[in-house]
């Protein structure tokens, strides 16, 4: 093993997508000294670069109505007042960008800021990150987070993947944004989106919210990994046979293609797509169109197989819990942005999507970078103080060392997590199943895993796929009622008593606890 | 998954390798790209996009190692074509990113489907008073 890269501080942003990336820029604004670190390549990594995001962008005078639309279809879960926040600097940040990314024109020649193409908005957020002053380092992924005497942060360590050499950066405060995980499923670019950062999180005290809201799905090309999903909003499905089925397009498609899927092959046809749609579309999305270009399917004209991806909490909502107004968790000084964090307060129970997820991405991004600055600025990276390390599974093993199954846990939960039975349709003894089979696997990895470099990595990422689907599956399992995404079989229907988010924490055992529903407001009541 | 690197196009200059997000790239003895693990590939596409000699082919399958051979991917007339759709690079001139017209297509779609459940009450009203 090679030296160890040793570094100090004031803000470490762990994560370079979307919301590090904001984050970064944030912090830098801010005048603190800045180190973003990034499994992968910030301006490739995360769910955003492969995607194309819109976002939430509401003129003023309308955002009243937006947000009493979305706060009655967030089911008791959303908060009005977190959501009037992301709209608000979600107006006043994306024109800042226009020096890095090439806002398109219309028509009629006015901006469009709403919707940005993934790999050239994270290409130009990686040139604002940049030029604001943050250092980035790529291929360095995190495995943990450092923690003072106090309980405060201090800190990751991590390894750099070439030449396989351990870090350890030392700060006055971090911002956790390591997105969220889609369960080891296909969906495009999720690969190295594997709850690290849920973990870690969990790890040094911080709890989780959402965590049941994981069964959003989107439908692909079989085979491929393409769920870029807007064209089949014009789709006709049909099955082996060739029979058309009865499936409106809409928001609540995916448990009708889902149950298609679980009686066989199923099948789509986009002839309805309008011509000059056809026409524009290498240009809308120029991945969507490729996959049939390079296997020569005719996309509108000829019938072709679908699957259905799993988005996990992506799409899905629950992350760390935001336990204050600047994204704070509950650990000092540790704070999380973007799919890092639960999106229930601007959300609720369905999900946010594209564009609600990227405005949160975006705003909590800059209120947990600038705060992260604030709190660093005012103690210092305090690098000479005693750090301890957090991390546990995979690094400390509770018993004696063994060959452990990783591929085999990746392979479990992918199982678990994403199987249409056993993820969309829920019921409580599939549940209880799963979450007894996850925890016979995370006895394993934590008892007897440990592992260097690549494997160490690998090993550490089965752990947090592990940790994820547990506190996923007991978090639907006591929520016993179908609200938004969450379906329960054997609960069908809200219940009232359950209008509240519901959070989790526990890594040797799981638990999950109800907040108390909050009090109806007697001034919204008067006026409804 | 990444299938191929067309060394006579290579220029090594290790964009590719930087850039991919799940570190399957490497720059080989030879000075050029070479995939050093196939396996880890998520067939995200973005290394062709960051490829300015357009050497790098990507294979829509993700489940499978389809075995494109360099001459097969040549042949394909695809290699450099979704960094051109993107306009990326030295394409910026003349193909523009339209990707803003997404909100009207959704809406379109939107549209599409009130129209169809309309036609189809409509059938049922038929049917049911005939």
């Amino acid at each position: 093993m090679s030296e160890v890269l040793t570094l100090a501080t004031e803000v470490l942003v762990i994560g370079g997508g979307l919301a590090g990336a904001w984050a970064a820029v944030a912090a830098a604004r801010e005048g603190a000294d800045v180190v973003l670190v990034d499994k992968g390549h910030c301006g490739t990594s995360g769910v955003t670069a492969t995607a194309g995001p819109g976002h939430w962008w509401v003129p003023p005078d309308r955002r009243e109505t937006a947000v009493a639309d979305r706060l009655q279809r967030s089911l008791g879960l959303g908060d009005p007042d977190w959501m009037g926040r992301i709209l608000d600097l979600t107006w006043t940040s994306l024109p800042g960008l226009a020096d890095h990314y090439a806002f398109s024109t219309d028509d009629r020649g006015e901006i469009q800021h709403r919707a940005l193409r993934g790999p050239e908005y994270m290409r130009a957020m990686r040139a604002y990150a940049v030029a604001a002053g943050a250092r980035i380092l790529d291929h360095h992924p995190a495995l943990q987070l450092l923690r003072h005497g106090d309980g405060s942060i201090a800190g990751a360590s991590g390894i750099a993947l070439r030449g396989e050499r351990p870090w350890t950066i030392r700060a006055g405060a971090v911002v956790l944004a390591a997105g969220g995980t889609a369960f080891a499923s296909r969906l495009l670019g999720s690969a190295t989106n594997t709850g690290d950062g849920l973990l870690m999180g969990a790890e040094a005290g911080a709890d989780l919210s959402g965590m049941e809201f994981t069964n959003y799905y989107t439908p692909a090309l079989a085979g491929t990994n393409m769920a870029r999903s807007m064209a089949y909003s014009f789709a006709r499905w049909f099955d082996a046979d060739d029979r058309e089925l009865d499936i409106p397009n809409g928001p609540d498609v995916t448990p009708h293609l889902a149950r298609a899927l679980l009686k066989g092959p199923l099948f789509c046809r986009l002839d309805r797509v309008p011509d000059d749609i056809r026409a524009v579309m290498p240009q809308v999305q120029p991945n969507f169109v490729l996959p049939f270009a390079r296997l020569g399917i005719d996309a509108y004209g000829e019938r072709f197989e679908v699957v259905l991806h799993a988005e996990g909490t992506v799409r899905g909502i629950g992350g760390l819990r935001v336990d204050d107004q600047d994204c704070q968790t509950a650990v000092p000084g540790l704070y999380v942005a973007g799919d890092n964090a639960s999106r229930e307060l601007v959300t609720g129970a369905i999900s946010g999507g594209g564009a609600v997820n990227s405005s949160w991405a975006l705003s909590s991004g800059q209120w947990a970078g600038a705060a992260a600055a604030r709190r660093a600025r005012s103690t210092g990276a305090r690098a000479t103080d005693l750090a301890i390390t957090t991390g546990r599974a995979g690094l400390i093993p509770r018993r004696d060392v063994r060959p452990v199954d990783t591929a085999g846990a990746v392979q479990a939960v992918r199982e678990e997590l994403n199987a249409y039975d056993k993820n969309i349709f829920r019921q409580g003894e599939a549940l209880e199943a799963s979450l007894a089979r996850l925890d016979g696997i995370w006895k394993e990895l934590a008892d007897h895993g440990r592992a260097e470099g690549r494997a160490g990595l690998r090993l550490r990422e089965a752990a947090a796929l592990v940790a994820a689907g547990r506190w996923s599956k007991a978090a639907a399992l006591a929520r016993r009622e179908s609200r938004g995404m969450h379906r329960r079989e054997d609960a069908p229907g809200l219940d009232p008593r359950l209008s509240c988010r519901q959070r989790a924490q526990g890594l040797d055992r799981v638990f999950t606890r109800f907040e108390p529903a909050p009090a109806p407001d007697p001034l919204r009541a008067e006026v409804a | 998954m990444i299938e191929v690197v067309i060394e006579d196009r290579c220029s090594g200059c290790g964009d590719c390798v930087e850039a991919c997000p799940s570190d399957v790239l490497a720059l080989g003895e030879g000075g050029k790209a070479v995939i050093a693990a196939q396996a880890d590939c998520q067939t995200c596409l973005l290394c062709e996009l960051y490829c300015p000699a357009d050497a790098l082919f990507v294979w829509p399958e993700t489940e499978r190692v389809a075995g494109v051979t360099a001459q097969q991917a040549l042949a394909s007339g695809q290699l450099g074509a979704f960094r051109r759709d993107h306009g990326w690079g030295e394409h910026a001139a003349n193909r523009t990113n339209q990707h803003w017209r997404m909100g009207a297509i959704f809406e379109r779609a939107r549209l599409q489907a009130i129209e169809l459940a309309a036609a189809k009450a409509a059938r049922t009203e038929e049917g049911s008073s005939t």
